[in-house]
């Protein structure tokens, strides 16, 4: 049995890989997969808290936020292809057209 | 769990909405071929059944579907605020879309969405409910924000969906470790649950989920120090929509934050109020003067957005009846003058120029009297002049976080009101003493719909700033449906 | 607690142990004679096109997002599934709503000219 406190570490360390991989990352499409790890890093902590606490709520939870990752996943994709019409390029410091 | 078919009588206004929203689409697919202004006038229409929906709702007063949302006067309150924003912004967009060649039945449907997403958010009672309200909204907005596909509109697009789905992953891991301090994500619940442990209010997991929250909401609502994406996605994005952005999503979010720090945590207010007491005063601070060095008009109502959510934190760090009172007045009249503002910007602009610049609006003041009567009302407003609308938000905001002794917090609002009022009185400057260039074009982008909403727009703020007893009264009674 | 995965950590070490040690072994022992036809990435298959990374057609994207959603969507089926009996009625009619919505979304796209692929 592994400890409940792990996996909640665990989902802790993937939220922040995610997390910094955000803040550091150029390739657009590397920084949807990193939200795509702070959701599932989330899903992890539901999921084991969930059967701490022996409530079905929190596997409700991850049902959601799955759907909710496909959404966002799309409008995503979308919105990154429509950058790359206008740009050639995945990068994120090359959009720079608004000062900010 | 039970179902109740008398539950769904409390969301019927969302219904009407999200139903409209896929007739609008449908008519866009099917009905090809003629040049289609009804898709303004069916959004119109389900906006009228929602409104009527939500007044026969409002006396229900009651949780639904096993406490996931609540119909009281405080959700139909804020529905009735996202519903006029909603109508508004459709009025204003109907001539703009025709002039920049986008007028296409997605863009009504979007904005029903996010609208459906809004009202959810404002009677969510369940931190489940309400995380998904906050994403159809947002995901809705993320895809209007881009919708001219301009390269400023798509950039602008991304970079609020790039910190929106940041920001959401922050309030969701907030909500998981608020779910493992107490068990529950229902809001009463969680109230329960403070009240009956002992020693959960100083838990490290309940404290964290709460600033993991407060993080996710200072987001949405653009408050110092995560508000970095708002000038450029105000500026990028189409004008209506920013229009809708500013006032829609700030009525929304500040809704459910109020509602669930109000209900589920009075127990650790001492802790949290701090931390929005120090957030508060940096927002509206760096708002107001960021805005002080901006010579581009929306970039200028953008800071002056991060301003005005400075002064609704301070309702929200005050939490009493008064302040909730208060911070509906704010966000009703906020949204008139706001929605109005841009509305008079899209007026001056033409085709693929916004024209938005501060020389662009020299002389304006002569050549479109009415127009410039109207920016000038809008700008009085939201510097918190008397008698408009603005003032008297501020002013219930304000006596509110006297009454609760935050004294500090109350100066320094005042203070940062009268630093404001130089860059709002700027435009009038602009427009009434500086000579219109004689290169300057010719025209407004005006046409009856724009003009309605403007109109309404100028006479609420008017209204609300003269007579506000009426409305005052509105928004007691609705605070005290909690 | 932890002990209970000593086994898994030693079937870990011998895998890896194997593995490389395969491939240690081949490398030190076998003859190495290449030619053109054994470098080539798929000795007996097609001819490998030109560079592989250049942008797809964006159809290949619409494609992707539609599949998405609709894929992810189905998730909702499965727990409502298993409790059919238990929520009766109303639970089957709120299926029909959301599927409906679904549908409507899915008229939306192919009138839009998603699904065709020219």
């Amino acid at each position: 049995m592994i400890p409940f406190e792990y996996s909640l570490l665990l989902s802790a360390i993937l939220f922040a890989i995610g997390c910094v991989g955000v803040l550091v990352r150029r390739n657009v499409i590397v920084l949807l997969m990193c939200i795509e790890l702070m959701l599932n890093g989330v899903n992890l902590s539901f999921v084991a808290i969930a059967d701490k606490l022996d409530s079905a709520e929190g596997l409700i939870y991850v049902f959601f936020v799955m759907t909710v990752a496909a959404a966002e996943a799309a409008v995503g994709l979308a919105i990154v292809v429509n950058l790359f019409r206008h740009r050639d390029s995945v990068y994120a410091d090359e959009i720079n057209l608004l000062k900010g | 769990m039970d179902f109740q078919l008398a539950d769904l009588k409390l969301i019927a206004p969302h219904i009407a909405l999200l139903g409209t929203a896929l007739l609008v689409l449908m008519v866009e697919v099917f009905g090809h071929g003629r040049r289609r202004p009804e898709a303004t006038w069916i959004s119109l229409l389900g906006i009228g059944i929602a409104a009527a929906a939500t007044g026969m709702s409002c006396h229900e007063n009651r949780l639904g579907f096993s406490g996931m949302l609540a119909a009281d006067g405080y959700s139909a309150f804020c529905n009735m605020i996202i519903l006029i924003v909603g109508a508004l912004t459709i009025l204003v967009s109907s001539n703009y879309l025709k002039d920049e060649r986008h007028e296409h039945g997605e863009y009504h449907a979007l904005i029903l969405l996010s609208m459906t997403g809004m009202m959810f958010m404002a009677s969510a009672t369940h931190l489940l409910l309400m995380f998904l309200a906050l994403e159809t909204m947002s995901i809705a907005i993320y895809a209007l924000a881009g919708f001219f596909r301009t390269k400023e509109g798509v950039e602008s697009c991304f970079k609020y969906f790039l910190l929106g789905a940041f920001s959401s992953a922050f309030m969701l891991y907030g909500i998981a470790l608020i779910y493992g301090a107490t068990g529950t994500t229902q809001i009463h619940g969680i109230m329960e649950q403070f009240t009956q442990i002992k020693g959960l209010a100083s838990s490290p997991m309940a404290l964290s989920g709460i600033a993991l929250l407060i993080v996710g909401f200072a987001f949405k609502v653009a408050a110092f120090p995560f508000h970095g994406w708002t000038p450029d996605v105000y500026q990028g994005a189409p004008t209506s929509v920013t229009a809708f952005m500013a006032t829609g999503v700030k009525a929304a979010a500040f809704a459910a934050f109020f509602r669930i720090f109000f209900v589920a945590f009075p127990a650790t207010s001492p802790v949290w109020s701090q931390a929005l007491w120090l957030l508060a005063v940096a927002t509206m601070t760096m708002g107001n003067f960021a805005a002080l060095a901006q010579r581009d008009v929306k970039r200028m109502l953008a800071y002056s957005s991060i301003a005005h959510a400075g002064y609704l934190l301070v309702g929200v760090v005050t939490a009493t009846a008064a302040a909730g009172t208060g911070m509906l007045f704010y966000l009703l009249s906020y949204a008139f003058m706001n929605i109005g503002a841009f509305a008079c910007v899209i007026m001056l602009g033409r085709r693929g120029a916004d024209s938005t610049n501060l020389d662009d609006y020299a002389g304006v003041g002569f050549k479109y009297p009415l127009l410039a009567a109207a920016l000038t009302l809008f700008m009085f407003s939201m510097a918190g002049i008397p008698p408009t609308a603005g003032f008297i938000g501020k002013f219930l905001i304000f006596k509110a976080a006297i009454g609760k002794e935050f004294y500090w917090l109350a100066v320094i609002g005042v203070l940062n009101s009268a630093a404001s009022v130089y860059f709002y009185l700027r435009v009038i400057v602009y427009m009434y003493f500086r000579e219109r260039p004689e290169a300057a074009p010719e025209g407004l982008r005006s046409g009856p719909a724009i003009t309605v909403a403007t109109v309404v727009a100028a006479a609420a703020v008017l209204i609300l700033g003269l007579a506000p007893g009426f409305v005052v009264r509105m928004a007691e009674a609705a605070m005290s449906t909690f | 607690m932890l002990q209970n995965f000593v086994p898994v950590l030693i079937l870990f070490l011998f895998a890896a142990a194997f593995g490389l040690g395969v491939l240690l072994i081949s490398s030190l022992l076998g003859p190495k004679r290449p030619t053109a036809a054994k470098q080539a990435t798929y000795e007996c298959g097609m001819d490998v096109q030109p560079d592989a990374r250049r942008p797809l057609d964006v159809k290949y994207y619409l494609i992707a997002m539609a599949f998405l959603i609709f894929d992810v969507e189905v998730i909702f089926l499965y727990p409502w599934a298993v409790q059919f009996k238990s929520l009766g009625l109303f639970g089957f009619i709120e299926m029909l709503v959301f599927l409906f919505i679904l549908l409507v979304g899915y008229a939306y796209i192919w009138k839009k000219g998603v699904l065709e692929w020219e």
